[in-house]
């Protein structure tokens, strides 16, 4: 696209460039509409919370076990003269069953939470993806790729990683304090109540020290998109620095941002590692609390309050409460551990979301493109096989105009048949990128079917803009565009530039071997098809000594070959889909003259009575058109053929002639 | 690869060292910690003795204390050693990378060395750190723990070794599983990545095509492919934790029953058998070695998938760039004359190539001062000839001199500073214009910035822009037109006041008449300029001193305008081609 079209404040992002998540903040509509993916699963998820239920109860248990296996088996067998066992082997019986369910639950819930994880992220990232194929061409022109890039892959995974794995966590951990929390509360509520003291402590300084961490995060995540950006865009470069020898003054910026980096990403990751010791170490110091209150609760006596009953604080409970105590510290720790991935996940899927939000192209369009089959009569009848002639499928209601008359159409069939000739006009047409500045002025053109359109004029005069109007990736301010006398607005997007073959100055390839490439202009196209398309465009030559030769892979937007070997496949793309209009924007700027030469000639006996717009430098490419546009900042300023324009010695001649007067 | 890697721990060698280190007292407290919490139990609570609990209540605190002191000196230093790591690492590679070659660059592609510089390089970060810090914590674990249990019961460690192979072959088995299939995630990831990142810069052709359809077909194809495996991957990872647990419940399953046995019969005796209080510390240790053992098994993991990574970087650190700076370099370059004698070249195989040659034994004198055009058709090796003058490329055979000396011989800044190229790929950097002007001379002045847009034809449209030329320019130089980008790179070769200037096809989207302004400032500004000239236009090129016609890597024919058209049908041919309303009008030439 030639016209600068960037809006404000987006900074240099490199694919891996993340943006900066807006702070360390979770948006209530964003939980909201996770949970609409999410409620697809909902009775797996309740399935996966059961599981995980009956997980962290079992393991509850089993840290349990060990002292009521002491306390009700052990202890009483010692006092017995002649120890029963059976007693023993029954519990141990009974509480293998428990552990059985809550191997069985765990398996399960991991299992069922990684497929819900995997088919929610699948979900969101074909809709992301669909979704963006149905975006205006101005979504694209007003951000960087890395932008729009970051949010299908580092967003996308950190969503899936905190579904798989933090979300599950988060759930199992809460579980397993509620579990906790009843068990000490069976045993004991005053010392339920040291060790809950005891944790909301710990939660506020694991808080403290994740919301310092955060900082932190947050710092290292904008250096890491700074760095790759930087590292991106040099090494993309690379071929100039070694040309100006800037490698001493690359390595600098560098340095600077790489050591940057290091600080940031140090103390991100000091906080992250001492969070593990502090919180396990504190709960040691929770541990010996708790012995030591309740040891003394024990031995003087004090009354015991509890939901068991039991009058008296054993020495046997404290010891059972000690292995509790953990287990309920020990969930903490995990928690503020999540958090980080969390707050992250949660500023990508609302990144995500707001993709999502973006409004798609809109298209109110009716009419559609037809093939025709047409009898001696010149009488039309459509039928589904490419016969060459293509008409406009006009429902009842929409206007055609031809020839300057109204003509309200009123068939039976509730639509009439409009030959597509190929006739483009504009009626004083504006339009600008942005409200600010409008880049055309009053543009009114008429293109006849059959004709050859030449643009010519400055870079920057609005060439290529009036071809992205015709096609419709933009739309105009003001005035009217007509095709075949139908306003474009009314023709679906879809088979408006179906009838559009449009060559464009950068061409973008795909991963794929040439014959991929070229058969992207008609999927069905044979191979035959597109060697002929191929030879048409002058490209067979070169592509017969390629290693594979149309089986050649072509990788990273076909960088092995030069600019106008990519021009010429781009073009044979476009000849095989064989376009009843053609718009040609610089096609052929890097191809050499006479290849250039050879091509047109294949071009014309191709377009032979179809309308092709050419937007060309050389003026050489355009010499034989039928009608020549010659723009000037947004206006067309003369209007004629070759030999017309020369006539004038208006502004054509001028630039014609320019490089011989000036010498 | 662990020998290549390991020198760039460079400073951080002490932090590096230092994290096993306190890893292993952390290792010992955590180990202390139950045995003290047995004798706590055991002695204090069972007992009731208060002064008991007190005591070793302030073992346990002094312990958890260390433990959390060594725990948090340990986080400090893997922070600072494994981030130190990368640093040097991704330096390391940097600046490896502004030593190659274009044929270096060539041999990967842009894409690829990005990759490498960035994710790989954090996953070789990660896993170092993990080598540092759960890679000693884990075995300390386990032999700790061990030890400490077969100190309690020799006859009870039996119950782990049973239970240990059990766990370690599926967990292996699970991982010879899983790995090939995240391999095939992986590379699939970057596949689909791929997909995204064609339809962003292809948008248009994708519309104006209308294969939206088409391409989310595509995608979609994909990224269920990632979920089949990915799922496929996670349904055997699901075995992990169950295999684990099964482990784990059977070992406490047995030693409850034995224990108590034993308990009972040593009459809660710790001299005399077993005590509960060790009872519990087995179970307790049980736990440990288990999750250690699981920890080991995340961590072989970890480090096959960083082995990939750490394998590409290497790659990258030990490409030699074929084109280095000769010992005792010439210095100086004394004019822009530049002497082809026999110069035969071939591209490397692969990568597009098919190693054919690409110029064929071109010889070529070119004086200094003197203005020269390169014509020839699309794939005619233009601008490979050209790239032979600043020792871009290598000659296979023969010889290039520029000032009498053969360019092999000169100290490549000198050489490059004197040989401005403009390229045709041509890229412009974030920053404002006169930032990526002064890339030709770091100290140009003002005026001389202004001096060279000038004679670029630039100068006209950066003094539109809303802050002339201190305007923003974005990565690639988005925001400028084709025809804009090309003056500001023309620009930007001049200001280095080069003896030689190439242009590679630097004109095509600027329009005929800035051309043809552009090449009479050349003419007039800089007449001791050596000028070579790419170009598609005879326009262009038809007033230089010699105009070189190329065909298929070798010289059609050489001469002036004039000349050629009596000499050369090829030129003629072109010529005709793009003069022929003008010829009928007879006010050509």
């Amino acid at each position: 696209m030639a016209e600068p079209m960037r809006g404000p404040g987006h900074g240099p992002g490199g694919r891996r460039g993340m943006a900066p998540p807006p702070g360390m903040k979770i948006e209530k509509g964003t939980i909201k509409r996770l949970l609409t993916y999410l409620g697809d699963y909902k009775f797996r998820l309740l399935f996966v919370m059961i599981c995980i239920l009956v997980s962290a109860v079992a393991s509850v248990a089993s840290s349990l076990f060990i002292q009521s296996l002491i306390d009700d088996h052990i202890l009483p067998m010692l006092t017995q003269a002649n120890p029963q066992f059976n007693g023993l082997l029954k519990a141990i019986g009974n509480v293998c069953i428990i552990f059985g369910a809550g191997i069985f639950a765990n398996f399960f819930s991991t299992i069922t939470m990684a497929v819900v994880a995997q088919s929610t992220l699948k979900d969101i990232r074909d809709e992301m993806f669909a979704h963006m194929q149905n975006l205006p061409v101005r979504y694209f022109d007003t951000r960087t790729h890395g932008e729009v890039m970051s949010h299908c892959t580092n967003d996308a995974d950190t969503l899936r990683q905190m579904l798989a794995q933090s979300l599950p966590n988060l759930f199992s951990s809460i579980v397993s304090m509620i579990a906790v929390l009843c068990s000490m509360l069976h045993l004991s509520v005053w010392l339920t109540l040291v060790v809950v003291g005891f944790a909301v402590l710990m939660v506020i300084l694991a808080g403290k020290i994740a919301g310092k961490s955060g900082g932190f995060f947050m710092k290292q995540q904008k250096n890491l998109g700074e760095l790759n950006g930087y590292i991106e865009e040099m090494i993309n470069g690379q071929k100039v620095v070694k040309v100006f020898c800037h490698e001493e003054a690359a390595k600098k910026d560098f340095d600077e941002k790489n050591r940057q980096l290091c600080e940031a990403s140090t103390s991100a990751n000091t906080m992250a590692n001492i969070l593990m010791p502090i919180m396990g170490n504190l709960g040691y110091v929770l541990y010996v609390a708790v012995a030591v209150i309740g040891g003394v609760m024990g031995i003087t006596g004090v009354a015991n309050l509890s939901i068991g009953g039991e009058p008296v604080l054993t020495l046997g409970t404290i010891a059972s409460f000690l292995t509790l105590s953990r287990n309920f510290v020990n969930p903490i720790t995990q928690i503020s551990n999540q958090l980080n991935a969390v707050v992250m996940a949660m500023a990508g899927a609302a990144r995500i979301f707001k993709l999502l939000d973006e409004k798609p192209e809109e298209d109110h369009g009716s009419v559609t493109l037809v093939n025709v089959c047409v009898d001696e009569g010149g009488e039309m009848t459509e039928c589904p096989q490419r016969t060459g002639h293509w008409a406009w499928k006009v429902p009842n209601g929409v206007t055609v105009r031809q020839n300057h008359e109204n003509r309200d159409v009123n068939a039976a069939e509730g639509f009439e048949l409009v030959p597509m000739e190929g006739r483009i006009t504009m009626y004083q047409v504006d339009f600008g990128y942005t409200e600010e500045k409008e880049v055309l002025h009053d543009i009114t053109l008429y293109a006849e079917p059959g004709q050859k359109v030449a643009l010519v004029g400055a870079t920057g005069a609005g060439k290529t803009t009036i071809t992205n109007l015709i096609n419709r990736f933009y739309d105009i301010d003001d005035g009217k565009i007509r095709y075949d006398g139908i306003n474009i607005n009314n023709i679906r997007k879809a088979d408006l530039r179906n009838s559009l073959g449009i060559v464009l100055q950068d061409v973008n390839l795909f991963t794929g071997t040439v014959m991929e490439n070229i058969r992207y202009g008609k999927l069905d196209a044979t191979d035959e098809e597109c060697i002929a398309a191929a030879k048409l465009a002058n490209a067979d030559g070169f592509i017969r000594m390629l290693p594979d030769g149309y089986d050649t892979v072509l990788e990273g937007d076909g960088s092995g070959l030069s600019q106008g070997q990519r021009q010429l496949i781009s073009i044979a793309r476009a000849a095989v889909a064989d376009p009843p209009v053609m718009i040609l924007d610089e096609a052929t700027s890097s191809i050499d003259t006479r290849t250039e030469a050879i091509v047109q000639r294949g071009m014309d006996n191709l377009m032979h009575g179809r309308t092709v717009f050419v937007i060309a430098h050389r003026l050489s490419t355009i010499q034989n058109s039928d009608v020549i546009m010659v723009m000037d900042q947004g206006r067309i300023i003369e209007r004629g053929d070759h030999e017309h324009l020369m006539e004038e010695k208006g502004r054509y001649y001028q630039l014609y002639t320019g490089a011989f007067e000036l010498d | 690869m662990i020998k290549k890697l390991a020198p760039y721990i460079g400073e951080y060698k002490k932090q590096t060292v230092m994290t096993p280190l306190f890893v292993m007292l952390e290792v010992i407290m955590d180990i202390g910690i139950p045995l003290i919490m047995a004798d706590l139990i055991d002695q204090g609570i069972e007992q009731g003795n208060m002064n008991v609990i007190l005591k070793y209540g302030a073992f346990l605190l002094a312990a958890a204390l260390l433990a959390l002191f060594f725990g948090a000196l340990s986080g400090r230093t893997a922070a600072v050693a494994s981030n130190g790591f990368a640093k040097n690492l991704r330096r390391a590679m940097y600046y490896k990378v502004q030593d190659y070659s274009f044929s270096n660059i060539d041999h990967f592609s842009t894409a690829s060395i990005v990759t490498r510089l960035t994710t790989d390089v954090s996953n070789v970060q990660m896993a170092f750190q993990m080598l540092t810090r759960v890679a000693v914590r884990s075995p300390g674990m386990l032999v700790f723990s061990f030890a400490a249990a077969y100190k309690i019961d020799p006859k009870m460690c039996l119950i782990f070794v049973g239970n240990i192979p059990v766990l370690l072959i599926g967990l292996l088995f699970i991982m010879k599983f899983v790995h090939p299939i995240f391999d095939r995630v992986f590379k699939n990831y970057d596949k689909l990545n791929n997909v995204v990142q064609e339809n962003l810069y292809a948008v248009r052709v994708v519309k104006s095509f209308n294969r939206q359809k088409f391409e989310t077909e595509k995608f979609q194809t994909m990224s269920g492919g990632i979920y089949k495996d990915f799922v496929k991957a996670e349904k055997m990872m699901a075995f992990v934790s169950p295999l684990m647990q099964l482990c784990m419940y059977t070992c406490i399953l047995l030693i409850s029953w034995i224990g108590a046995k034993a308990v009972i019969a040593s009459g809660n005796n710790a001299d005399l058998g077993l005590s509960t209080g060790e009872l519990m510390s087995l179970v307790t240790y049980t736990m440990q070695i288990l999750m250690s053992l699981m920890m080991l098994g995340m961590i072989f993991m970890m480090l096959t998938m960083a082995r990939a990574a750490g394998n590409r970087i290497v790659e990258i650190l030990e490409e030699e760039s074929d084109i280095i700076t000769p010992e005792n370099p010439v210095m100086e370059v004394t004019d822009g004359s530049v002497v082809f004698e026999h110069v035969d070249f071939a591209y490397k195989k692969g990568e597009g190539h098919t190693g054919r040659n690409a110029l064929n034994d071109i010889n070529l004198h070119i004086a200094s001062g003197e203005t020269v055009g390169i014509l020839g058709g699309t794939g005619s090796s233009k601008s490979t000839l050209v790239q032979m003058i600043p020792r871009l490329y290598d000659v296979t055979s023969g010889s290039v001199k520029v000032g009498g000396v053969d360019v092999r011989h000169y100290d490549l800044e000198v050489l490059r500073k004197q040989v401005a190229m403009v390229l045709q790929k041509n890229v412009l950097f974030s920053g404002t214009i006169k930032e990526n002007l002064r890339w030709g001379a770091a100290d140009a002045t003002d005026e001389e910035i202004q001096r060279v847009c000038r004679l670029a034809c630039a100068d006209e449209f950066i003094s539109q822009m809303p802050d002339g030329y201190d305007s923003h320019i974005e990565q690639g130089g988005t925001n400028v037109s084709g025809g804009q980008r090309q003056r500001l790179c023309i620009a930007r070769a001049l200001i280095a006041k080069p003896k030689i200037l190439i242009l590679d096809d630097s004109t095509s989207a600027v329009d005929m008449k800035t051309d043809a302004m552009i090449r009479k400032a050349f003419a007039e500004e800089i007449p001791d300029t050596t000028k070579i000239i790419i170009a598609q236009r005879v326009a262009s090129v038809q007033d230089a001193d010699k105009i070189v016609v190329l065909d298929d890597g070798r010289i059609a024919a050489v001469g002036t305008h004039e000349e050629l058209l009596e000499t050369s049908d090829i030129y003629r041919e072109v010529y005709e081609s793009q003069n022929k309303a003008t010829l009928g009008e007879g006010g050509a030439v």
